[in-house]
């Protein structure tokens, strides 16, 4: 039988995508249901004076109206950090309260304040212009470098600061750069963004009285997560009175696991009102209310000698945490960014500080990359200065400092198991036609055009979290996964699983992989997931794990059903357990050569009793049945690489940046299902690109989001993008059976950093902060066109 | 939920009786719709002219092309008449909005609204245009007075508008690339004796920038406004683009409509 992985499998889950035939939160309705609209703060910092619901209660069809005075009479607790970090001087983070509704004080622009349930869509709107909030305007601080000067947001916690957090060692950093022939530095700002993922966020709250249970259909990532979040700390219901549902799910991005406002009051509020309520985001609200992402200020410095060794590296960086510390909130700035913030390169000193501040904006937390693209930026705009400054060849320099064997122990915190750098940077220049790069650049210059060429070469830390891994590093929670494999009577498999599918075809890539193991057809292999009653507990799907951590615990627990298939088939056929071979779905008895197929096998487990026959098929100490659960906490990260090159060619006249050319070139390790990963590696192009030169979230002085809309954020459209080019290395990751490693966020983390390098290389090495949008071009032409002028 | 009512009007005539001091013209509703949607605009009527059959069509002669006012803009790209009679008209109507937007709205509707980033306003100026509407004929130089403002009067109903044919032109806008409407827009039209250089973007409102005209219509290359320094006291300013560089746009967009006619 033919492998199945690594093979184009084409989508199981495309005929209902295509045929519309999803089934999406905002598709659901339950009888007898509601509508809720949230009424959301305008200002970005605010006192409530007075909050006035007479009138509102008064317009047509409304059932009820609950504000932040019911939630807390009712003890329902606030949306919460995940993750504990501590700062540099050993005092715990500070994190104030975020009340589901807010009752004294709204943080931003969009912090909801009540919620109005009515009979009808149109009638919970009305009413809810009708809530009457007296506010007390605040001044508010929105600047992420200068958030630590501005009023003091939440009482207590001084600065804005949330913790002042550092890995790495200042005073070997600092031999370091005392022993340098040249100090590069850099001053970086890492562009907010808005994750926007198709599907605006839902949900709907079902509660049954006789019963007492809650069902809550959400937009979610990780249901079995947000119910355990709900229950522990939200309060809404104890977990098995608490069913969480998430459908199918229209794209996540990271904005998508967090256990959100409206997910608790709608399922609080079910059971007050005892019914059903539906709320379904507007894309203005998607806007204002999702978390965002990255929003980094930084400098960096790196230490090299002067044929270009790296000796150190400092990173210093503000991360804006929003109005509050939401589920990855903390973690994105910290261990998801600083570990990785030495890049793909041998540097014996480093460290990574981290000032994390609330500003009244949006929560920030993981968006695709989380950390990790923050962390690729600077030192890949750092190594490309380094290769101007120091007139050493862009690929020459990385090379150079690339690890020259594998495992590779980074200074300061990973051991890479596997990989080939130099490989997949060989592999990258000749994809990209490197060497020809001159005469393209001369040919642009022919027209009067500047072109300019960057590289990137990364690595990111994947299949979050080996809980032994992350606990060394001093947090608590590790971020295993579940599987549970099911045979029919009749041979069919059902898998369950803890990840969560929102785009990332689990359907397709996960039945690959037990159809290889279990040598059954992938017609008859279901996989089901996003549901707290089917299946075990799950941690869901973010952080490109899905595969690293939850494809290995389909596949240990496929290993424990042939087990048990061998120990049954050898009693079966009347032979020792060592004796039988399982392939291609066949348990051999290798010496009589009879078999039994896995089918059989199953039937047997299930029916183990024959007619008229005295002894069953099953061993001693054998249940019957056939089903089997793993739950897999892998040993380490998996460590994608690669390198990728971009070429751009700039209009200096209007400022217009042509993307021409983009080849990535990765190691993802085994691949799965090359179709699928060409999908994951494009929509990460796609979204990197789009930071790069076009997504830039942007709040006024007074805390308004000035890109609300598609009229003023960017998303990137097909025609802002040429072909991608995209090529692969492959080493196996040694950590897991499959030697996979994960491909969802290598082209979020590599595309900014490649195409800005390419913006500022035809740009004669000016800077430009992202998104280089064509005034900011425009302006660099001008003043390159007046320098070169006085050169000559 | 904002109540209004809809009427659906069978010709101009009653589309003009029905209206009043509080109601729209609905054609593509590409901005109406939206602006109620936000609370930025309430209406107590609708009145409907899309059903209304002779505001639609084209029609060529030697030396015009008259469009329905209730043409769509899919409609004006796609036509085999336009494309030869003047071919920026046609690609002019493609780059507007997305398909969503050129499948509804209307070329009657984005004049009326007068937006002053829209790419219409610019075709009418630099191809000294005639609106037609239910009462009068009116100059296009005199139709756009400022910002969403119009010559019209209330229940006064754009019928047609009728394009003088140039002997060669070209429309070269500079998208905003968020929503694609121009952040500047040029319009150049090479007429017997007379050029057009008609911007949408760069201002309040729509205008013919004389000073390039002037220069055209003496030397129609565009080395005769290449570098140019256009005064942007009165230009528009917002994040997406600063006076500066607008009254830098205009220039370039300019210089590159010339290269394309």
């Amino acid at each position: 039988m033919a492998s199945l992985v690594g093979s184009r499998v084409e989508r199981k889950e495309d005929k209902r995508f295509l045929t519309g035939k999803g089934r999406y939160t905002a598709d659901i309705n339950l009888a007898n249901q509601t509508y809720a609209i949230f009424v959301r703060s305008p200002h970005a910092r605010a006192s409530i004076k007075k909050l006035n619901i007479d009138k509102a209660l008064k317009s047509s069809g409304v059932v009820s109206i609950l504000t932040g005075k019911e939630i807390a009479d009712d003890k329902i607790g606030g949306l919460i950090a995940g993750w504990a970090i501590r700062s540099e001087d050993g005092t715990e983070m500070k994190c104030p309260g975020n009340p589901p509704l807010a009752k004294d004080n709204v943080n931003f622009v969009g912090d909801p304040v009540a919620v109005v349930i009515a009979e009808s869509l149109a009638e919970a709107k009305e009413a809810a212009e009708k809530v009457e909030v007296d506010y007390k305007v605040l001044k508010a601080v929105t600047s992420t470098a200068d958030a630590m000067n501005g009023d003091t947001i939440h009482e207590g916690i001084d600065k804005n600061l949330c913790f002042d957090w550092l890995l790495g060692d200042r005073q070997k950093v600092k031999e370091a750069f005392d022993k340098a022939d040249k100090v590069i530095s850099i001053d970086i700002i890492n562009n907010r963004l808005i994750p926007n993922a198709m599907e605006p966020r839902a949900c709907v709250a079902d509660y049954n009285a006789a019963s007492e249970e809650i069902t809550l259909y959400t937009t979610s990532q990780n249901p079995h997560l947000s119910r355990l979040i709900m229950s522990a700390f939200g309060n809404v219901a104890p977990e098995h009175k608490l069913r969480v549902v998430a459908p199918d799910v229209g794209g996540g991005f990271g904005s998508k696991i967090n256990v959100y406002n409206e997910d608790i009051v709608c399922s609080w509020a079910a059971k007050k009102i005892n019914r059903a309520i539906k709320w379904v985001a507007e894309r203005s609200e998607s806007f204002l209310t999702d978390i965002h992402g990255r929003d980094h200020v930084t400098h960096a410095e790196l230490a090299v000698t002067k044929d270009g060794k790296f000796l150190g590296f400092k990173n210093e960086t503000i991360a804006n945490l929003g109005a509050y510390a939401r589920v990855f909130g903390t973690v994105t700035p910290t261990y998801l960014f600083g570990p990785c913030a030495t890049g793909v390169y041998e540097i014996p000193a480093a460290y990574t500080n981290v000032k994390a501040v609330y500003t009244n904006t949006a929560p920030v937390d993981a968006y695709r990359g989380a950390g990790r693209p923050e962390a690729t930026y600077t030192i890949e705009r750092l190594v490309e200065k380094a290769s101007m400054e120091l007139g050493i060849d862009k690929t020459e320099l990385r090379i150079k400092n690339f690890p020259t064997a594998f495992p590779f122990k980074q200074t300061l915190v990973h051991t890479v198991d596997s990989g080939d750098y130099v490989a997949g940077m060989e592999k990258a220049k000749q994809m990209a036609d490197y060497k020809g790069f001159e005469a393209r650049r001369k040919e642009s210059e022919a027209k009067g055009k500047l072109r300019g060429i960057g590289v990137t070469s990364y690595f990111e830390a994947c299949g979050i979290a080996p809980s032994a891994a992350v606990m060394s590093l001093g947090c608590g929670v590790g971020l295993w996964e579940s599987a549970e494999v099911r045979f029919n009577p009749t041979g069919q498999v059902t898998v369950y699983t803890g990840s969560h599918s929102h785009g990332q075809s689990h359907q397709t890539t996960f039945a690959q992989i037990a159809a290889d193991e279990l040598g059954v057809p992938i017609e008859n292999i279901d996989i089901v997931h996003g549901d707290t009653d089917k299946g075990t507990f799950g941690m869901g799907t973010y952080g490109s794990r899905s595969l690293a951590v939850g494809g290995i615990a389909i596949v240990n627990a496929c290993k424990k059903i042939v087990e048990k298939g061998k120990r049954v088939t050898a009693k079966m056929l009347e032979a020792n357990p060592e004796d039988v071979e399982f392939k291609d779905g066949e348990f051999i008895v290798s010496k009589s050569n009879k078999k039994k197929t896995i089918g059989e096998v199953a039937f047997a487990c299930y029916l183990p009793g024959v007619r008229d026959e005295m002894k069953s098929p099953l061993p001693e100490g054998d249940e019957p049945g056939l089903k089997e659960t793993s739950f897999y906490d892998p040993s380490n990260f998996s460590f994608p690489a690669g390198t990728h090159i971009a070429e751009v060619e700039i209009d200096p006249e209007t400022g217009h940046v042509k993307l021409e050319k983009y080849t990535a070139c990765d190691d993802f390790g085994r691949i799965i299902n090359p179709m699928v990963v060409e999908g994951q590696v494009h929509g990460g192009l796609a979204q990197g690109i789009g930071q790069a030169l076009y997504e830039n979230a942007e709040y006024d002085e007074t805390g308004q989001l000035m890109t609300g809309s598609y009229m003023d954020y960017t998303m990137p459209r097909a025609d802002n993008f040429p072909e991608f080019n995209i090529g692969y290395t492959c080493t196996h990751a040694t950590t897991n059976p499959l030697g996979v490693k994960g491909c969802g966020e290598a082209g979020a983390i590599a595309a900014p950093p490649t195409v800005m390098n390419a913006v500022i290389d035809a740009l004669g090495g000016q800077e430009v902060t992202m998104p280089a949008t064509a005034e900011k071009v425009w302006k660099a032409c001008k003043n390159l066109k007046k320098s070169n002028a006085k050169a000559a | 939920m904002k109540y209004f009512n809809y009427h659906s009007a069978k010709d101009s005539k009653e589309a003009s009786k029905l209206a009043s001091s509080s109601s729209a013209f609905l054609a593509g509703g590409m901005t109406t719709i939206p602006s109620m949607k936000l609370g930025l605009a309430t209406y107590k009527d609708l009145i409907d002219i899309k059903n209304i059959k002779k505001l639609s069509g084209i029609k060529v002669s030697g030396k015009s092309v008259t469009i329905g006012a209730a043409t769509k803009h899919v409609e004006v790209s796609n036509s085999k008449d336009v494309k030869k009679a003047i071919p920026s008209l046609s690609s002019l109507a493609e780059g507007i909005g997305d398909p969503q937007v050129r499948n509804r709205g209307t070329i009657g509707g984005s004049i009326a609204n007068n937006d002053p980033s829209a790419d219409y306003p610019s075709a009418c100026i630099a191809l000294n245009a005639t609106i037609h509407t239910n009462e009068r004929k009116i100059e296009a130089a005199k139709f756009f007075k400022g910002m969403f403002e119009t010559a019209l009067k209330k229940g006064e109903l754009i019928e047609a508008i009728e394009f003088q044919i140039p002997e060669k032109s070209s429309y070269q806008k500079h998208p905003n690339p968020a929503s694609r409407y121009a952040i500047v827009g040029v319009y150049v039209a090479k007429h017997k004796g007379d050029v057009n250089v008609a911007v949408t973007g760069a201002k309040s409102c729509v205008y013919n920038d004389k000073e390039m005209s002037k220069a055209l219509l003496g030397n129609f290359s565009s080395s005769s406004i290449d570098g140019m320094d256009l005064d942007s006291s009165e230009m528009n300013s917002d994040m997406h683009a600063s006076a500066d560089f607008r009254a830098s746009l205009v220039v370039t967009q300019a210089k590159k409509a010339v290269d394309a006619c």
